[in-house]
């Protein structure tokens, strides 16, 4: 890109983030040059109790999170927005014009030999099976698309969206009896995902934060990290991830126990997923015993520097083997 | 039986299967010589050193088997040397392979699996029969990916070689792991047991978004582009019906316990129509015929933006089946109820079990597994398919298995021209039903 383009470009992309930090609202993301989109709902700023006294010993000490505004994926991210960055010919189909050269310059996952689906169907399904390179690499094809800079939530971000303002056990209270009302999981789900939305969505507007399919966030999974989140570091609190496994999951998914789907329940990625990956080094693409977990979008009302976008998206896999 | 008897059975074993092979041991330093500890040491080579050679590498090391890889051969320095670096990084002392152990280029082979008690046969498949036949004549144990073949020639010997092997009292792997796993042993074991009544119907896929591509790069000789996008050529792959959709085909036999009598089929390039993709097709639709008249139907394509599935299921008398790789495998009876489920969660990896299995056996000094047969005609049975799509004409198995149509180059070496070469434009001629002729 020459530097006056990226000049007014960046000029263009402060003057939207200006307007959006005036009304921190809801939207509808286009995404550049096709005809999908998705909906993202506001998520307000403040403080929360992270954690449970009722669950296990990694979600203590419940203890005080505080969290500057974002935006989060009304939805899961479905394949129907996923497939054009995995399928480059696809993609081709998917656009009105040419690909444009900085979108077309995106790393794409290796093709799955499997069928990612498992069968459980794709149409407003939620994309499922990736890693955590893999999401995030999606996260930057969006933005080589939009401009705008889409993440993955940080464990924090993900509880408090779930909790939606609540203390209890689950965003509607403790009954797990209500639970099938919101979401897909073991006892109603046919071991299979379901479209998204079709459950009631909690009171900030998400739908399927429970179950489905559980969903990546940021950090590393470490049991005890809650007891050092003190201080400064209960501001925007993240656990960085430097090494490959484990990563926390959130939600739980259409094959989980309802306790697994409670707010504050935390699970860990697995290379146990991988193990039917039969290539040295393993993909850093694809969990193909992992069709239960997806992803959902985040996206900071103010957006880090631009070197720190990078930095984010253009972080080297680390070789599975 | 204690360790010391157990190591003089071994060493028979092994020592039968060398005489077997033409009187000289050439293997002699794994189990001859004293009581010494290093005398356990079952000496592996890995020839084809890809990510999937790699792969069968790691896991056959990862076995409890005492083991130490000897040699390595590859057609390409690069890919020998990266595979290298991962074992040795991984497995530190298990992994002895000096410079002099290391063979490059396409005949490489013999002399790696000269060193060796137990070859890994990991190359892309157009390779297999030539090194499957020259490990049996060697006299050694096998570990071989699928397919095993790409042509009726290629068949003829790995069945030829089978033989040999069933002779010598060698054990043969071959990786269709889902032969391994217990989801499809265990339903498997209750559908033979009569558990759906005979097998009426079936329909097996393989239909996903594709593989990999290696782009064209300069200064490469049209062998060494072949070589490195081998998915494309058949000499080399045999086409996703074979490569890939062999595995459920086999399901297929294994589920009939037979091979079809005849296969018509229709298929075409539908999504990859580009240079980047050889001669291969993109998709395939396949009927079996059994000797009974029972027909399966198979399926394959690498298409992007279609519903994918990769499975199998089967329709018997008395119920149906669906079995997958993710560790599915459901009996129903005929009025629809379950009958059978096999836990998807905790199944142990079918890759790893294979190579388990296999290196138990050959500690204790057992001949446990001779897959070379039935995988030789699980092979057969998809390139027949492959006849079919592209010929357009019904293929009886008796006299495909006859044909004289090698695809293999007359000449291995990096400036010899394989056997389908491209245009001016660098399009390779495509296969058209109707004129096409494949036996």
């Amino acid at each position: 890109m020459n530097s006056k383009l990226s000049l007014a470009l960046s000029l263009v992309f402060c003057a939207f983030q200006a307007s959006a930090q005036e009304k921190h609202e809801g939207y509808t993301q286009q995404i550049n040059g096709t005809k999908l989109s998705f909906e993202m709902k506001a998520i307000p700023g403040g403080e929360f109790l992270m954690g449970s006294k009722k669950g296990k010993a990694d979600e203590q000490p419940v203890h005080k999170v505080k969290l500057d505004p974002f935006y989060m994926g009304t939805y899961e991210v479905t394949w129907d927005i996923y497939e054009p960055f995995l399928y480059k010919d696809y993609e081709t189909t998917q656009s009105i014009g040419a690909v444009p050269a900085n979108v077309d310059a995106v790393t794409r996952p290796t093709k799955p030999y499997l069928d990612m689906t498992f069968g459980m169907g794709k149409e407003n399904h939620p994309a499922l099976a990736m890693t955590h390179y893999n999401a995030i690499q999606f996260c930057k094809w969006l933005y080589a698309r939009t401009g705008v800079f889409y993440r993955l939530p940080t464990e924090a971000e993900w509880e408090y969206a779930s909790r939606a303002g609540n203390t209890t056990e689950y965003a509607f209270g403790d009954d797990e009896a209500k639970l099938g009302e919101y979401a897909w999981y073991k006892s109603n789900s046919e071991s299979k995902t379901h479209q998204v939305g079709q459950k009631k969505p909690n009171q900030w507007g998400l739908h399927d934060m429970y179950g489905n399919v559980a969903e990546w966030t940021y950090d590393q999974y470490k049991a005890d990290f809650y007891a050092s989140v003190k201080g400064d570091k209960a501001n925007n609190p993240v656990a960085v991830p430097d090494k490959l496994y484990s990563n926390v999951i959130r939600g739980g998914s259409y094959d989980d126990q309802a306790k697994e789907l409670r707010s504050a329940a935390r699970l860990a990625s697995d290379p146990v997923w991988k193990q039917l990956d039969p290539q040295i080094p393993k993909s850093n693409w694809w969990f193909p015993e992992a069709p239960f977990i997806g992803m959902r979008l985040v996206r900071p009302v103010t957006p880090p520097s631009k070197t720190e976008i990078d930095a984010y998206y253009n972080r080297a896999p680390i070789a599975d083997y | 039986m204690n360790k010391e008897e157990l190591r003089d059975k071994r060493r028979e074993f092994i020592k039968a299967s060398a005489l077997v092979a033409g009187g000289v041991m050439l293997n002699q330093f794994a189990f001859a010589g004293g009581h010494s500890s290093t005398d356990d040491t079952i000496k592996i080579a890995l020839i084809g050193c890809g990510d999937r050679g790699t792969g069968a590498a790691f896991q056959a090391l990862s076995t409890k088997a005492n083991l130490k890889l000897v040699a390595m051969a590859d057609a390409f320095e690069d890919r020998l040397t990266s595979s290298y670096q991962k074992l040795a990084e991984r497995f530190k002392d298990k992994v002895d392979v000096p410079q002099d152990r290391r063979f490059v280029g396409f005949d490489g082979y013999a002399k790696a699996i000269a060193l060796a008690d137990v070859v890994l046969l990991v190359t892309p498949p157009g390779f297999r029969p030539m090194h499957f036949e020259e490990a049996v004549k060697q006299g050694k144990h096998v570990f071989m990916e699928k397919p095993v073949a790409v042509d009726a020639p290629g068949i003829r010997k790995v069945l030829a070689a089978a033989e040999l092997a069933k002779q010598k009292k060698l054990n043969v792997v071959v990786g269709l792991q889902r032969r391994y796993q217990a989801n499809y042993r265990e339903t498997l074991k209750r559908i033979q047991d009569g558990a759906i009544g005979d097998i009426v119907g079936g329909q097996v896929y393989w239909n996903s978004g594709g593989v990999w591509v290696k782009k064209r790069q300069p200064n490469q000789t049209e062998m060494e582009y072949q070589m490195r996008n081998w998915y494309y050529f058949n000499w080399l792959c045999g086409d996703h019906i074979v490569e890939q959709h062999v595995h459920n085909i086999d399901i297929a036999n294994w589920v009939k316990n037979a091979y079809p009598v005849s296969v018509q089929g229709t298929g075409s390039r539908a999504w990859r129509t580009g240079k980047d993709y050889g001669e291969i097709y993109d998709n395939h639709a396949v009927e079996l015929t059994y000797a009974d008249g029972s027909v399966i139907y198979s399926q394959c394509r690498h298409f992007e933006g279609t519903a994918n599935r990769v499975d199998e299921t089967f329709q018997g008398t008395k119920g149906r089946t669906y079995l997958s790789a993710g560790h599915n495998g459901i009996l129903w009876d005929h009025k629809g109820k379950e009958i059978f489920s096999h836990p998807t969660k905790g199944n142990a990896n079918p890759y790893q079990t294979e190579h388990d299995e296999l290196f138990e056996a050959i500690s204790k000094g057992q001949f446990k597994f001779q897959d070379a047969e039935r995988a030789a005609k699980s092979c057969f049975t998809a390139i027949i398919g492959r006849y079919a799509t592209y010929s357009g004409q019904i293929i009886k198995w008796d006299d495909a298995l006859k044909a004289d149509n090698s695809l293999m180059p007359d000449r291995l070496a990096w400036d010899a021209n394989p056997k389908l070469m491209p245009d001016a434009n660098g399009l390779y001629p495509i296969p058209t039903p109707g004129k096409t002729k494949v036996v």
